[in-house]
């Protein structure tokens, strides 16, 4: 745990050292902002909740966790950094976790700044403070898994705009695979089966479930396998590639 | 001596290409190993397969008896490593880079700053300590490399180019560092700057092509040299014949090389075969003779072109 923490420490201060925390930050509350009052009317539904808050956050994670995860290891082998970093005596695993955890602190702050939101819905009725919170874990859950994806494919390549652009495009298809539109593409002629397994795989659908205040463990379970089996990967195609 | 490095058969092999093969090499406590080869030799890739970095195609290594890939934690502990470009994080200075460092490597309070301190001290990098390590020359980088390697005080040091991109007076120093430090570690350094190898090591271990084809001590490498304790002297021109003549009859005299006269008279160098000692012999000779010797000299060889015959196929063939 020693080594963890040391890692995680050392990442993020990392976002700090340059305006690269500042700006995604500042990218991601504006926004997370206009996204519920213009596109979600937050103030015309005249309804004290932040349904049309958490809404957009499977899009907007979209948009830039893989900004945030597409430097993780594409970084690290670019600079040759990656040859000193797993040399030192700590194990692949304890390296992918502590990097992981840094990065999901991160966006976990940028998350924790929207408050403002939660402050503005108490001034203006009585929300469910429960159902808010449990949007909260779980947009913080889901977030981790699009960061996991994303540190998983930045380990591929040494390029960080291929790493960008594979993780937006593996991303979109966890995101979209529960939209109608998706749907309808498989209802017509895969049996009802199947139809079930690509919205189960789907972060729109458990992520709707908590956001609605509906706490099923499997959706958090859900989460948390996804996040531990794009890590599990990492570690695998960080030793696989490492010295390419 | 205790053994702190040992390969046993360790090969990597590239798509077509085994770029290491079958490297055997034991280096004890107190060694100062250079490591020589061209560039593109496999001198890195060994390096990276005895850091545990690159998995071998074949073959083991081990650091203080733990294998590199079976315990690479326990390996690791004992290891102080300068990678090849000594690659550090740009965003961070100096102190935090090393204090990083420190912790990852177990050493906390009072005892990290102390160490800290004390690597700082040994490359001289009290100047740039609050500095972004970007904006750090390539000297100043290699030496937060160094640092770094240093600073656990670790049993074994292996350093790839400790010196690429340093001054005289930094390589100077690193080098005074690297003897200072020598007695209680093993160090392997690779480099192709030969008298460098000359300065610092107690070993010299030449690589080409993925093969050891040399292991011996610096002096012994010179040995090899055609040139090792030819006598060179220069005669007055109107004699040269004659002294070329009784020369080359002297006992242990291999061919004569006559070189071009100038304003002192003709430089006449007559290669000892191996085993013999021709200064005196031709000391004496010259004396008895009167011949009008300017200039006599003993040549000790040249470690470059020791490096040239060993590392270039074809004349490699031809010696």
């Amino acid at each position: 745990m020693g080594h963890i923490a040391t890692i995680f420490r050392r990442e993020f201060a990392g976002y700090f050292a340059t305006p690269v925390a500042f700006i995604f930050i500042i990218i991601f509350l504006a926004l997370a902002g206009s996204f519920t009052f213009y596109m979600g009317y937050f103030l015309e539904r005249g309804s004290a909740d932040l349904q049309t808050f958490f809404l957009f956050h499977p899009w907007l994670y979209l948009l830039l966790i893989p900004a945030i995860s597409m430097r993780l290891w594409a970084e690290e082998r670019k600079q040759g950094t990656i040859e000193l970093f797993l040399t030192l005596p700590i194990s692949l695993a304890q390296a992918v976790v502590g990097k992981f955890l840094a990065a999901w602190a991160f966006v976990g702050l940028a998350l924790a700044l929207t408050f403002p939101m939660w402050i503005t819905v108490n001034v203006l009725g009585q929300p469910d403070n429960g159902v808010i919170l449990a949007g909260y874990l779980g947009s913080l859950l889901m977030a981790g898994a699009y960061l996991a994806i994303g540190s998983c494919l930045s380990a591929l390549t040494k390029n960080q705009v291929i790493a960008f652009v594979l993780t937006i495009t593996a991303c979109f298809l966890f995101t979209a695979g529960g939209s109608s539109a998706v749907l309808g593409l498989v209802q017509g002629w895969a049996p009802e089966a199947v139809v079930t397994m690509v919205q189960s795989l789907s972060f729109m659908t458990h992520f709707q479930n908590i956001a609605k205040g509906v706490i099923d463990l499997r959706d958090a379970v859900y989460f948390v396998a996804v996040i531990a089996a794009w890590l599990a990967a990492n570690v695998l195609i960080v030793d696989l590639k490492k010295a390419d | 001596m205790d053994t702190m490095i040992a390969t046993d058969g360790l090969t990597k092999v590239f798509g077509a290409k085994t770029v290491v093969d079958n490297v055997n090499l034991t280096v004890h406590r107190g060694e100062v190993l250079g490591f020589l080869g061209p560039n593109g030799a496999g001198k890195s890739t060994t390096m990276k397969m005895v850091t545990g970095f690159l998995r071998p195609t074949a073959g083991r290594a081990a650091i203080c008896g733990h294998d590199v890939l079976d315990a690479p934690i326990a390996a690791k502990r004992h290891l102080g490593y300068l990678p090849e470009g000594a690659p550090l994080y740009p965003d961070m200075t100096p102190r935090g880079f090393l204090n990083f460092i420190a912790s990852i490597r177990g050493i906390a309070g009072a005892e990290k700053q102390r160490r800290v301190d004390e690597a700082v001290a040994r490359t001289q990098l009290e100047s740039v300590l609050a500095q972004p390590i970007e904006t750090l020359s390539k000297g100043f980088k290699r030496r937060v490399g160094l640092a770094q390697a240093l600073l656990h005080d670790p049993d074994v040091l292996i350093l790839d180019e400790p010196t690429d991109g340093l001054d005289p007076n930094q390589k100077h120093e690193v080098r005074k560092l690297i003897r200072e430090i020598a007695p209680t570690k093993a160090i392997v350094i690779s480099t192709h700057i030969l008298e460098e190898v000359e300065a610092v090591c107690s070993r010299a271990v030449v690589i080409a092509e993925g093969r050891v084809i040399a292991d011996d001590t610096p002096a012994g490498l010179v040995a090899r040299s055609p040139r090792h304790g030819a006598v060179t002297l220069t005669v007055a021109q109107p004699q040269a014949e004659t002294v070329k003549t009784a020369l080359s009859a002297l006992p242990g005299v291999g061919a004569i090389e006559q070189g071009k006269a100038n304003g002192k008279g003709v430089r006449l160098t007559a290669f000892a075969k191996p085993g013999n000692d021709l200064a005196t012999a031709i000391a004496e000779r010259a004396a008895a003779e009167h011949w009008p010797v300017s200039d006599l000299q003993t040549e000790r060889g040249n470690l470059d072109e020791v490096f040239r015959r060993l590392t270039q196929p074809q004349q490699r063939e031809a010696a």
